[in-house]
């Protein structure tokens, strides 16, 4: 492996994949060159889904896999002298080998040395002759030598050769790694098999065939041909890392990788097979450590498929499908049950190519967001790819197109020459076995056991002692638990946080606190826990597990829970199972007598020792427990006491054999479970949480009965631990349990390391003794000597709510006051007394920042007068995204005016713009913000929204809640509002926490490339949030072509977001800056993209410092509010903002008194302190100090006890690279986009375009074309507007495969024809114009059964139509919000989040149809009467159709669709209207229905409804 | 967290009060008491904002939004436990209290204040009322004596606070009952005396004991106090009133303010005829702060022919000027009880003679002055003659009457004749503290029990070293 090494933030295990990846195979296992040859052109037409890094002509990677060509390796060892055996009786080991000649020579002599021991035999080595005349620099840089091992088969069957070649390679790769033989890391083995060989390399597809010579021999044939093509965000490509592995090639992510592997390597000692010719702990990493996500997976399928599982049933297990549903066939679950104890779910989006030679398939994973399209050709191909229309296919050749569903599996078996479908395959594998009656026999569940009670609560003074001892403040009881239990749900804050990273806060915060949430942006989305919930599991089970060889009833001995939270009754329940017979429990306590120097790190270390004992002596369940609390022994943090527990365990190897619960008084917001369980626990009983509600309740301060405050408490807590999973793009705690997906900052490496290990820290810190001084604080409050000096100290908390008492706040008091003040009058002397409080408490111990001094000896300082002035500093400054919607018009448009008369730039938010302010004022102010965001549910996103902006920022995260969508209550969401998001006024709006159309990097480039051809000039960027990972990701983007990347802290604000989120989700943009600035340095990246920073920013200290750190520009959202007025109530969320800004209440909005000139004077005086700052460093422009981080130094005058142990080295570690490397940007990159379709239509559009009459146009297309209709539509909304021209102005006849995007912003006037297909997003944001698919003329195959078009077509659509000829994938309509539609079948998730318009579905619709529509009306055809269970009825109701009027409409969309695809199902159904209308499924949003009944008593009775659908729907027929 | 939406559905109202004709007759509360049911909405107003600047603003850092959101639910019990928790007075405060919390409320940026210092009131009286005011256990005892001189708002936050720690507290008072200005120098009108005993003999059940009518200073003396005890408290309060030093000031019928207000308290808590009473006089009081008003007030109430309050300085704006903007202190117009009773105000008169008949004061002549770049410039033409027959002085003090202390312990004073203290209140001389008014010159009652209760902090770490 060959990643560059940990250096400064950067994390080597941080690297992701994402790709196209497809195949190309004969049913019947024909070989031919056709196929190989077949295989390669459909990678060369995924080019645009791979990637190049700052060297264009090395690209991520690209490969291909093949059967082993036996003509050609027969003819090859002739010519050689070797004496080949007969076909199969010899395998290939495709080798990257060391271009140093000694290593080289040491490598294979081991290799050949490792052969003979294993009993096989050494044919030959061959050399692969390659061409490296055309690859690019960097590749040819790491160039290995390839050559070929050919091995003959001795003394084993056929079957066992496979599994003797693996222990070769396996044995021959350790080896060469502990004697370091290679110490360049390029030693690698592509492949080692009998049966398949891979050649790939770190190249372009293109370069592929040139690059291998022996891709182009006529004796290379194949029935089976895998291709990948990478995009890594990965920034440091390796020759090893390109696809495809030994049997997959991955489009995908895997999220749980490192609880997978941890797992795995806790199973040590369980795993046991005969197969593997003796002790498998020669093998051992199972799970090579550095390899990419999919390397690792591939290594563990490997292993599976050797153990004796076959591929389809290996694949099942490592990706089950959603299985806890009610719709699933019995014997299936009982399979998938079984399965679940003796693995986990490698969790993550996937699409997977896999094969063994002779079976070639592919899978999805459960929530499908991969694409992959197929066809079956009338000849016997199989053409599989993530994208459609990647081999040319003559329509009459065509037997079958279709895509793959989530977690369903397509197989092609060689041998048999069969095609089998999902349910085929799997219902065999599931019926092989008994699993049901295994499951019966082996599994208990909870009501099996006999109810033991549970200790008595604690009540009054006894209960406070414990809340103190364990650390709890009134707010705990106040604001987080008493809403928990009064209504089951997490409560929602708003605003950002201010107060300290934990290890700079004095109040002995809890350990949970050093830990900061991790989650998905970019290469992975998260998953909607919300409207998809049918993927999300909280099944958990406990016990010991099985060996993953094996498969015998035995393996599933456990213990179902009734979910990971315990209450005490159950946990009672679970003690009470001692000595029955059945499981093992037993109690660890987890408390220390807090006396003598390092207290805690003894009894920890005894309390793992007492760990291992207990497993020793047949213990199956450890339940670690705090109760024993008291006045001499005080708690063990609990998250330190389960990981070190756990940790110690797999250490040990043992860690399988044993459940861990925990019972723990700590632990009681969502953060503290999701730690627990994220660190080994499989189950949490917050036994003081639940005293504490029930206390609560007892006295009133809880409405609800004590049980139903318990009931409330456990699903709050359920529903956030979702939310947590589901954020990192996890579905089922199975596979979150011990995932580690957490970062901390402040913990010494040597903690983390010991018993936190694999967990990113790297901003070092305290270690055990200072916890242990920490847990001896909070145990004195509750326990200590009552010191008469606390008695008036409220434990009040304040974390929430600034409390002079509490934890300190960045706003408070002073210095919101002094702000305002300084602002509102201009005063420079004011303002720097503002900036002094506020860089006070930065320095006082409030963000890392306030940690460092500006280095300034090394540089004279210039004068003043020199710097450059602060009008043209403050074009750098932005404003925060802040959604019209989540403020006040009058606040919103006060910050554009004012970042307008700056030349800086404000940023609309997610919510659309009114087009009026895309006009100047009369005085010449401009109300437009020239950052319009793209955001998950784009509200308003029209054509003519994107071309009035100067910069275009996709939205993927949001400091506040990264991972979560937004939420715009719906007493929020006025007329006003409702209209220019293209919704209903009083309907909650939900934003998606994906972007329907961004799965992946390659998807994200994708959109790059959409909104950067409607608006050719604007700057495309990218806001991502601060993670520890965030580097690789800025890099990813910056190759997908953006031109800014913004990276936000976690103490940006929002509108709206559980309180756990703002406090425990992401982190400081001191890390991410610094990591994104590093890892595009060394990437040669960064001269390309303009970095900005946000989330925090107070003052110009900070806003230097960010320069320093490497910021071209800053985001300042909070400060700039609080200038116009906001003095931080934080009641953004109740609508009841007194200052008027975060509010649409018309009586408040009254009270906002801010102007343009408030906010000119505070960037501008913000300006002025930074020219003071700049000027004392010695630079006259901030160019100069962009970059320059050895400028930065820890201070050195830091006394306090916890802050003086911080290590700040890798935060300020100089990035290292290459000579001339730029530091900052220069000129900010475009998406190319000149090989745009459009290009030409808008040549041919010309008189429309200028007024003149319509025009048709004829044109051939395919996949490669993306996006057509965009730029078209971009020039039209620029000079019409967003009402744009005539219906069919521009008719555009397309014949082909149309490139993903098809329509995307179509304007109106425009319609776009297509005869063919087309692939993902068809018609996204359509804004007025038409689409109509349909299948080519000559076609054999009927249309209605048969794709059309791929996934999330229709997403945030605005207006228009759009006639499908053809199924369309999942999501179809998603976030739907005015455009008509006309389909002949949808895949699951249809018309999600819709908000408007019409959609007809002809056909079968796939499950969760309508999952929080709130808008808009869906017409099913329901030939087969099964809608009513795959309709998402939380917010819609079912009728049938019987308004005269409304059977007209419905009529007359069939009508058009026959009219336009003369589609032949529309005919039909015409032709029987009378009988077929009862068939006819009306999908009405229940709140829509309230508000249009609410509405029609105010409008004129006669038409109202139509007029209604027509307002809300735009659409054109009304 | 009160009803998000409580203060646009409901506006501010503030107790009400009893009719002037009749609140002129008597010296009892002119307030009265609050409905709960408008107790709960005045509270639900509360916005529980996310920077509480009322909790902020109140020098007691009082948790205003948590007792707000209790009143709100009616857990008038909860709603006293976070009051007690910072304020060990808070029916002193909810009656006399200027309420820098109102000022700096946020409501009071575009709206009106949330209604605290009556909610405070309200809290207190009905915890009085219910019975949740009982001797509080204290710590165990230290064995520590303390002395703490003067029985005023700090000298009482001292006391109450060192006793709770443990230690054995001995209040000073000069005066023939404990409580200072709390007792004599506040008109009954504003803080009942019955409120007084009511804390006074809670204070002695927890173990606080009172010496009366000592003087410290001559007997005992400083110094043989000090060597008594192992701390001493001076809390003696800013008694040394500022001089008018004008021609005629020797004259009779001139009076103090303190003099005066203690008169007058005397004589309602007996029942006998003040001193010195304004019954048919022209009274002027000079001097337009909170003692003048308290002045005026009682002037009335005694039968006077006419009160006029005389301000040196100009009038204040009516509304906040743009370099004192919110949430700082107001420097405004603001009418008092005692000003709605009736009386007239002249601002920004300077006395410039006293004129006498006989020896006894007739007439007050003054000169009108207004302010140029903050310097005091006479207006010419327009000089006054303003009949008087008493004339009141409040014009506020300079200081502690520190002389013995200085003299005999030799604690040193500061620039404005202050007793000097450093950050932990602790004085020159070792074991010798001092807080409210004597340290910081006169000053608000919550600051004194704020400082009683702050210096109580420090002097307990002292003496538990």
């Amino acid at each position: 492996m060959s990643f560059p090494p940990r250096h400064g933030l950067y994390e080597p295990s941080t690297e992701h994949d994402a790709c196209g990846t497809g195949f190309v195979a004969h049913l019947r296992g024909e070989k031919s060159r056709a196929i190989v040859e077949q295989a390669l052109e459909v990678l060369h037409r995924m080019k645009h889904r791979g990637a190049a890094g700052a060297d264009p002509e090395t690209g991520d990677g690209a490969g291909i896999l093949l059967q082993v060509p036996h003509r050609f390796f027969k003819r090859e060892g002739q010519r050689l002298g070797l004496e080949m055996p007969r076909r199969r009786h010899y395998g290939v080991a495709q080798c990257f080998l060391p271009a140093d000649e000694g290593a080289r020579k040491a490598c294979q002599s081991l290799l050949e040395a490792v052969v003979e021991e294993e009993g096989q035999r050494v044919l030959g080595w061959r050399d692969v002759p390659v061409d490296a005349s055309a690859i690019g620099t960097v590749a040819r840089t790491t160039l290995p030598v390839m050559r070929q091992l050919l091995i003959a088969r001795r003394r084993v069957v056929p079957s066992a050769f496979e599994r003797k070649l693996f222990v070769i390679r396996k044995v021959a790769e350790n080896r060469i790694r502990e004697k370091g033989l290679d110490p360049s890391g390029r030693f690698h083995v592509a492949s080692c098999s009998a049966e398949t060989i891979v050649y790939k390399g770190l190249l372009l597809p293109k370069q592929l065939v040139g690059f291998y010579p022996d891709l182009s021999d006529p004796d290379l044939v194949s029935a089976i041909a895998v291709v990948h093509s990478r995009f890594s965000t990965n920034t440091f490509p390796t020759w090893d890392l390109a696809q495809p592995f030994r049997y997959i090639a991955h489009n995908g992510e895997i999220n749980t990788l490192q609880g997978n592997r941890n797992w795995m390597s806790s199973r040590r000692s369980l795993l046991q097979s005969a197969k593997f010719f003796g002790s498998l702990d020669r093998l051992q990493p199972f799970i090579v450590p550095g390899g990419s996500d999919s390397a690792q997976f591939d290594n563990m399928l490997e292993l599976l498929v050797l153990g004796g599982r076959s591929l389809p049933h290996a694949m099942m297990m490592m990706i089950p499908e959603a299985w806890n549903v009610a719709q699933m066939d019995e014997q299936r679950r009982a399979f998938y049950r079984y399965s679940s104890s003796l693995m986990e779910p490698w969790d993550g989006p996937a699409a997977i190519v896999f094969t063994d030679g002779s079976l070639v398939g592919a899978t999805l994973d459960r929530n499908g967001l991969r694409p992959a399209r197929y066809v079956v050709t009338e000849d016997d191909r199989v053409i599989l790819a993530s994208e459609s229309g990647v081999l040319d296919v003559p329509p009459a050749q065509v037997k079958k197109k279709g895509r793959l569903q989530p977690g369903r599996m397509f197989l092609v078996d060689t041998q048999e020459g069969r095609l089998l479908e999902d349910d085929e395959v799997k219902d065999e594998i599931a019926r092989r076995w008994p699993y049901q009656k295994w499951l019966e026999r082996n599994v208990s569940t909870f009501d099996e056991l006999a109810d033991v009670p549970a200790p008595p609560p604690l009540e009054g003074e006894a209960l406070s002692r414990a809340q103190r001892a364990f650390g709890w403040t009134d707010e705990d009881l106040r604001l987080l638990l008493t809403p928990m239990a009064d209504t089951g749900k997490e409560p929602v804050g708003s605003m950002g946080n201010d107060a300290p990273l934990a290890v700079l806060s004095d109040r002995a915060p809890s350990l949970f606190d050093y830990f900061h949430q991790l989650f998905a942006q970019v290469t992975n989305p998260p998953i909607d826990s919300l409207r998809e919930s049918l993927v999300m599991s909280l099944g958990t089970s406990l016990g010991p597990d099985g060996n993953t060889f094996e498969e015998t009833p035995e393996q599933c001995h456990q213990l179902t829970l009734p979910g990971p939270i315990l209450t005490n009754a159950q946990l009672a329940r679970v003690l009470g199972m001692k000595n029955q017979g059945l499981f093992e429990p037993r109690v660890l306590d987890t408390v220390y007598e807090p006396q003598g120097p390092h207290a805690l790190e003894r009894a920890v270390d005894r309390l793992c020792d007492l760990a291992v004992e207990a497993v020793d002596q047949g213990a199956d369940v450890l339940v670690l427990s705090d109760r024993a609390t008291g006045e001499k022994r005080a708690p063990m943090p609990a998250l330190l006491a389960l990981s070190a527990v756990h940790q110690r365990l797999v250490r040990d190897g043992i860690r399988r054999h044993t459940g861990l619960v925990m019972e723990t008084a700590e632990a009681r917001e969502v953060h503290h479970f999701a730690a627990l369980i994220g660190y080994g626990a499989a189950a949490v009983n917050p036994w003081l949480a639940l005293d504490s509600v029930q206390a609560l309740s007892q006295s009133g301060l809880v409405q609800v009965d004590t049980e139903t405050a318990e009931v409330n408490l456990v699903h709050a807590i359920n529903e956030g631990l979702l939310k947590v999973m589901s954020k990192m793009g996890i579905s089922t705690v199975q596979s979150y349990r011990g995932a580690q997906i957490f970062e901390a900052v402040g913990l010494s490496r040597a903690l983390v390391d010991r018993h936190f290990a694999g967990t990113p820290s790297r901003v070092g810190g305290i270690g055990l003794d200072e916890l242990d001084r920490e847990a001896k604080e909070r145990h004195a409050r509750g326990f200590g000597v009552r010191r008469a000096a606390e008695l008036d100290v409220p434990v009040v908390g304040g974390v929430y709510l600034w409390r002079r008492e509490g934890e300190r706040h960045a706003w408070n008091p002073g210095t919101l006051a002094a702000l305002q003040d300084a602002t509102r009058r201009d005063d420079a002397r004011r303002f720097a007394e503002y900036e002094a409080l506020a860089d006070q408490e930065s320095r006082e111990l409030g963000t890392l920042r306030g940690l460092l001094d500006f280095e300034l000896a090394s540089r004279a300082p210039v004068p003043l007068t020199e710097v450059e002035p602060a009008s043209v500093l403050a074009k750098r400054f932005a404003t925060g995204a802040m959604s019209f919607g989540s403020i006040s018009a009058e606040a919103h448009e006060t910050l554009a005016i004012a970042m307008n008369r700056l030349g800086a730039r404000s940023n609309s938010g997610e919510g659309g713009e009114e087009p009026r302010r895309f006009v100047p004022d009369e005085n010449g102010d401009l109300r437009r913000s020239a950052i319009k965001q793209v955001a998950s549910a784009r509200f308003g996103v029209t054509c003519e929204y994107l071309v009035n902006a100067d910069e275009l920022q996709i939205k993927i995260a949001q400091g506040a809640k990264p991972g979560e969508g937004g939420q715009l209550p719906g007493h929020k969401v006025d007329d006003r509002i409702a209209k220019v998001r293209w919704s209903t006024p009083g309907v909650t709006l939900i934003s998606p926490p994906p972007h329907h159309d961004i799965y992946s990097i390659e998807d994200l480039a994708q959109l790059i490339y959409d909104l950067q051809s409607v608006h050719p000039t604007a700057r495309v960027s990218v806001k991502l949030v601060s993670e520890v990972g965030i580097g690789t990701i800025a890099a990813g983007v910056a190759k997908a072509g953006a031109g800014g990347v913004t990276v936000s802290g976690y103490e940006g604000g929002t509108g709206a977001s559980p309180l756990s989120s703002i406090k425990h989700a992401g982190l400081p943009w001191e890390l991410g800056l610094a990591e994104a600035q590093q890892v595009l340095v060394q990437n040669g990246l960064r001269d390309r993209v303009r970095l900005q920073v946000d989330g925090g920013l107070r003052t110009s200290r900070d806003v230097v410092t960010a320069a320093l750190f490497g910021a071209d520009e800053f985001g300042v959202a909070t400060a700039a509010l609080v200038s116009t007025g906001c003095v931080m109530l934080r009641k953004c969320h109740q609508n009841t903002c007194s200052t008027g800004i975060a509010t649409q209440d018309p009586r408040l909005r009254k009270s906002f008194t801010g102007t343009p000139e408030q906010v000119v004077a505070f960037f501008l005086q913000l300006a002025e302190g930074v020219r003071r700052h700049l000027a004392a460093l010695g630079y006259r422009s901030l160019d100069e100090a962009v970059g320059q981080v050895q400028r930065l130094v820890a201070r050195t005058d830091v006394a306090h006890w916890k802050a003086k142990k911080i290590d700040l080295s890798g935060l300020l570690a100089t990035p290292r690279g290459a000579e001339g490397t730029g530091l900052r940007c220069t000129t900010p990159q475009k998406k190319d986009v000149s090989d745009h379709l459009d290009h030409e239509l808008i040549r041919r559009a010309a008189g429309p375009l200028s007024g003149g009459g319509p025009v048709t146009i004829c044109l051939p297309v395919n996949n490669a074309n993306r996006t057509v209709g965009a730029m078209l539509s971009g020039e039209v909304a620029r000079r019409f507007g967003g009402t744009g021209l005539p219906d069919d102005s521009i008719r555009v006849q397309l014949r082909g495969t149309a490139g993903q995007g098809f329509g995307a912003f179509l304007a109106k006037g425009v319609t776009l024809e297509l005869e063919g297909d087309a692939n993902d997003s068809v018609g996204k944001g359509l804004s007025g114009g038409r689409l109509v698919l349909k299948p080519p003329v000559g076609a054999r195959y009927a249309a209605e059964e048969n794709v059309i078009l791929g996934n999330v077509a229709l997403y945030g659509a605005t207006a228009g139509e759009a006639f499908f000829s053809g199924l369309a994938g999942e999501r179809f309509a998603v976030r739907n919000s005015g455009a008509t539609a006309v389909v002949e079948g949808v895949g699951d998730h249809g018309c999600e989040y819709m908000t408007g318009g019409v959609v007809v579905v002809l056909g079968p619709t796939g499950r969760n149809f309508a999952a929080g529509m709130s808008g808009g009306v869906a017409y099913v055809f329901d030939r087969q009467r099964k809608f009513k269970k795959l309709v998402n009825p939380e917010m819609v109701e079912l009728e049938s159709l019987v308004d005269e009027s409304e059977i007209w409409l419905v009529y007359g969309l069939v009508e058009s669709h026959l009219r336009h695809t003369n589609s032949a199902l529309a005919k039909r159904i015409l032709d029987n209207w009378e009988h077929l209308v009862g068939q006819f499924v009306k999908v009405m949003p229940t709140d829509f229905k309230r508000v249009l009944t609410a509405r029609r008593a105010t409008l004129r009775p006669p038409s109202a409804r139509l007029a209604a659908t027509g307002t809300t729907g735009g659409t054109d027929r009304g | 967290m009160g009803k998000p939406s409580g203060f646009i559905d409901w506006d501010r109202r503030a107790p009400e009060k009893r009719p002037k004709s009749e609140r002129l007759k008597d010296s009892r509360e002119i307030e009265l008491a609050v409905e709960p049911m408008e107790q709960s909405q005045q509270a639900g107003r509360c916005m529980d904002c996310g920077v509480p600047f009322c909790h902020q603003g109140c020098p007691l850092g009082n948790l205003i939004p948590d007792f707000n959101h209790a009143v709100y639910k009616g857990r008038w019990k909860d709603a006293w436990q976070a009051l007690s928790l910072t304020n060990d007075f808070p029916e002193f405060t909810g009656r006399i209290c200027p309420a820098p919390c109102e000022a700096s409320c946020v409501l009071a940026l575009n709206r009106d204040a949330v209604t605290i210092e009556a909610l405070e009131k309200g809290i207190a009286e009905r915890a009085f009322a219910e019975g949740w005011v009982q001797p509080r256990a204290t710590a165990a005892r230290s064995g520590k004596k303390v002395a703490v001189v003067g029985s005023g708002p700090g000298g009482l936050g001292a006391a109450s606070r060192l006793n709770l720690l443990g230690h054995d507290v001995t209040v000073f008072e000069r005066d023939d009952r404990p409580g200072g200005l709390l007792r004599y120098g506040i008109p009954d009108f504003k803080l009942e005396r019955q409120v007084l005993e009511r804390r006074l003999a809670v204070l002695e059940r927890e173990g606080v004991r009172f010496r009366c009518g000592v003087d410290v200073g001559r007997a005992p003396t400083w110094t043989e106090l000090k060597a008594t005890h192992d701390a001493v408290v001076v809390a003696i309060g800013s008694r040394r009133p500022r001089e008018l030093e004008v021609p005629g000031r020797e004259l009779q019928g001139v009076v103090r303010a303190l003099d005066y207000l203690e008169a007058s308290n005397r004589a309602v808590a007996t029942g006998e005829a003040p001193r010195v009473s304004a019954k048919n006089l022209q009274v002027v009081v000079l001097g337009g702060g909170d003692t003048g008003s308290d002045c005026l007030g009682t002037a009335l109430r005694q039968g006077a022919a006419s009160v006029t309050q005389v301000e040196l300085l100009p009038a204040p704006p009516r509304a906040r000027g743009a370099t004192n903007p919110w949430p700082e202190w107001p420097m405004v117009m603001r009418t008092s009880t005692s000003h709605e009773e009736g009386g007239t105000r002249l601002f920004g008169r300077k006395t410039t003679a006293l004129v006498g008949e006989g020896g006894r004061l007739a007439a007050l002549e003054s000169v009108g002055v207004r302010l140029d770049d903050a310097r005091m410039v006479e207006v010419t033409g327009s000089a006054q003659r303003l009949p008087v027959d008493l004339l009141i002085l409040a014009m506020g003090f300079v200081g502690p009457d520190a002389s013995a202390l200085t003299g005999q312990l030799g604690v040193t004073l500061d620039g404005r004749g202050n007793v000097k203290v450093d950050g932990r209140f602790a004085t020159s001389v070792p074991g010798v503290w001092a807080v409210g008014d004597a340290r910081k010159g006169a000053s608000l009652v919550v600051w004194a029990i704020a400082d009683g209760r702050d210096a109580a902090k420090a002097i307990d770490a002292a003496l538990r070293g």
